[in-house]
């Protein structure tokens, strides 16, 4: 036990260095970037918990089409809050992921009486039909047009210190944190006996049900908890780019979103992660300086097909292979252990 | 033949299910007494697994109830019966085969390690799952599975595979367990071990009923035998009694139960 206890307590501090190196990376890189560049980053650190955030409820097995409508929904409510009643843009990101919340408890009545494929074609079903009211009801959605110059983030005046958030490194280190915070909760929810009753009803939904598991209302719950924190990332946007309109949340995005999270791999926390950050450096720094940027959808359909037929579990799985592949070299214990040499 | 109570724990009162034209059951009626090995068989098609899905709750009847423990529980979703202790297994490997031994147990604790979401959030639930996991090695041990906790279930051999998804039953802590086809597909080695796991679930005081085509097994284990066929009842009573009723030699002549020496197996 004490041996163990000791090697528990090494992988601890190896894992807290580790975060606190990421972190110290993600505090310099505004400042290894252009002012656009800075723009993207915080696109970029509000897609990680889109994407993240999807992630969740693909762990009870189901996978949805209408997240980026979800996202839109906590855009949409934080944005008309803070416009029309004058709730503060903070509590008002807050209640955003609320509303996302509230409304994809109501839809769960609905689309989890459908499994797999027919779930996925009703959530695009019941997105499309959110997107609909959003361009129908001009009062208080403002129709095809949407909303615009919505309440930005609130500068802090506080003595000395003075931070603007119409500066993308202001508002990237907000986003960071909120963002961070966020993806404690999500691990925390995945690793707990939650995450596991996730994956139960994923692998077994019928031997899980055997054992009491109630599984509509854990279908419901990830469904609840994915949606608050996509809620969260649309309030993030909204209060940042200062305008929202259906076509922002159409199903071109949700694609966007479905190959982030099957080029980085789902499998894992981190895999979608890996997904959305590789695909926007392709994206925004190779495309870009190549003047592909026109054809985006046409080289990010080309990578998802690659990256299924050669890489299925996603880049995630492509730290394990290297991995595998080192201690092979060395002759370490995994290789000799796992190979009759 | 100990510890049989007189109150029926689990009755079924004329039970019918159709689909669509067919009728799978036809207006059945049968009861299983508290603390007792019953068995349920019938040849192919009689309609066991059809009653066996009605009383765990996969299937609502069309027509009939079913009660346990006096209380009328028919259409109610499984997770809700499981909670009241009528807790079923499944035919084969049905198992989480992507999870480790010890969590497939685990899971089965589902009713048992409660807490609430911040608890959960907070790792507040750290003694509520320390009782869960003991509670869990502590049920692989009475498989005699604690030494493969870790291993992944797709390295477990078929008879193991069968025996977790026992133990993960029983780890919901089940007043009445129904096992669908436990023997099936074992070996007559891993068949003796499994018949003598289940006389020591029930000697724990849980009652058994249990669906099978091993008529060896069933006429050595069961206390009460009810024999279907049509998807009505044909005969109920001890092992003897059935074995030589010349309505279950007929009805299983033909089938391949029957062995043509004037009894069933």
């Amino acid at each position: 036990m004490p041996a163990a206890g000791a090697g528990g307590a090494v992988r601890r501090l190896a894992w807290r260095l580790r975060l606190v190196f990421l972190f110290a990376a993600l505090a310099a890189l505004p400042y290894l970037l252009s002012y656009s560049q800075q723009e993207i980053a915080v696109l970029l650190v509000i897609n990680v918990l889109l994407v993240s955030s999807y992630r969740l409820l693909t762990l009870t097995g189901e996978w949805s089409l209408g997240h980026v409508v979800i996202m839109g929904v906590g855009a949409y409510a934080s944005a008309l809050l803070a416009k029309q009643l004058g709730v503060p843009v903070p509590l008002s990101t807050l209640l955003g992921g609320g509303a996302a919340a509230a409304v994809a408890a109501i839809l769960s009545f609905p689309l989890f009486r459908m499994k797999g494929f027919y779930f996925l074609i009703g959530s695009f079903a019941a997105g499309e039909i959110i997107r609909l009211i959003w361009k129908r009801f001009t009062d208080p959605f403002g129709g095809p047009k949407g909303l615009k110059r919505i309440d930005p983030f609130p500068d802090i005046e506080a003595g000395f210190l003075s931070i603007d958030f119409y500066e993308p490194v202001n508002y990237y280190f907000l986003a960071l944190v909120v963002v961070s915070a966020s993806l404690f909760v999500l691990y925390r929810i995945e690793r707990s006996r939650i995450g596991l009753t996730f994956h139960a009803i994923h692998w077994q939904d019928r031997l899980a049900e055997s054992v009491g598991v109630d599984t509509f209302r854990y279908r419901t719950l990830a469904f609840v908890i994915a949606s608050f924190f996509a809620g969260i990332a649309g309030g993030l946007y909204a209060h940042y780019v200062g305008a929202v309109n259906p076509t922002r949340f159409s199903v071109d995005q949700m694609v966007y979103v479905l190959v982030w999270a099957v080029v980085g791999g789902t499998a894992t926390f981190h895999g979608p992660i890996l997904g959305v950050v590789a695909l926007t450096v392709v994206n925004e720094i190779v495309l870009r300086a190549l003047g592909l940027d026109t054809v985006r959808p046409l080289i990010y359909g080309a990578i998802l097909i690659l990256s299924v037929l050669y890489l299925p579990n996603g880049l995630e799985s492509l730290g394990t292979r290297l991995r595998a592949r080192l201690q092979h070299w060395r002759g370490g214990p995994a290789a000799t252990g796992s190979e009759p040499a | 033949m100990t510890m049989q109570g007189e109150r029926p724990v689990l009755e079924v009162r004329g039970l019918t299910r159709r689909f669509g034209g067919l009728v799978a059951v036809d207006h059945f009626s049968f009861s299983v007494r508290e603390g007792a090995i019953h068995g349920l068989i019938g040849p192919n098609g009689a309609g066991k697994t059809t009653t066996f899905n009605v009383i765990s709750g996969f299937y609502a009847p069309s027509a009939g109830r079913v009660f346990f423990r006096g209380l009328d529980i028919s259409g109610r979703k499984t997770s809700a019966l499981a909670a009241m202790g009528l807790v079923r297994t499944f035919q084969g490997s049905t198992l989480f085969q992507e999870f480790s031994v010890l969590d497939n147990v685990r899971v089965g604790r589902h009713l048992g390690a409660r807490a609430g979401f911040l608890s959960r959030l907070l790792g507040t639930d750290r003694q509520s799952e320390r009782e869960a996991d003991e509670r869990a090695r502590e049920t692989l041990a009475f498989f005699g599975l604690e030494e493969l906790a870790d291993e992944p279930v797709s390295n477990l051999p078929h008879g193991h595979q069968r025996m977790l998804g026992m133990a993960v039953a029983l780890a919901a802590e089940p007043k009445v367990l129904l096992l669908d086809e436990p023997f099936t597909g074992m070996n007559p080695e891993e068949t003796r071990r499994m018949m003598a796991l289940v006389r020591r679930i029930r000697e724990g005081g849980v009652t058994v009923m249990l669906v099978e085509h091993d008529m060896q097994a069933v006429m050595n284990l069961c206390d009460t035998i009810t024999v279907m066929n049509f998807g009505a009842l044909l005969v109920e009573g001890a092992p003897e009694a059935v074995r030589n009723d010349p309505a279950v030699i007929e009805a299983y002549l033909g089938s391949a139960a029957a062995d043509g020496a004037g009894h069933v197996a």
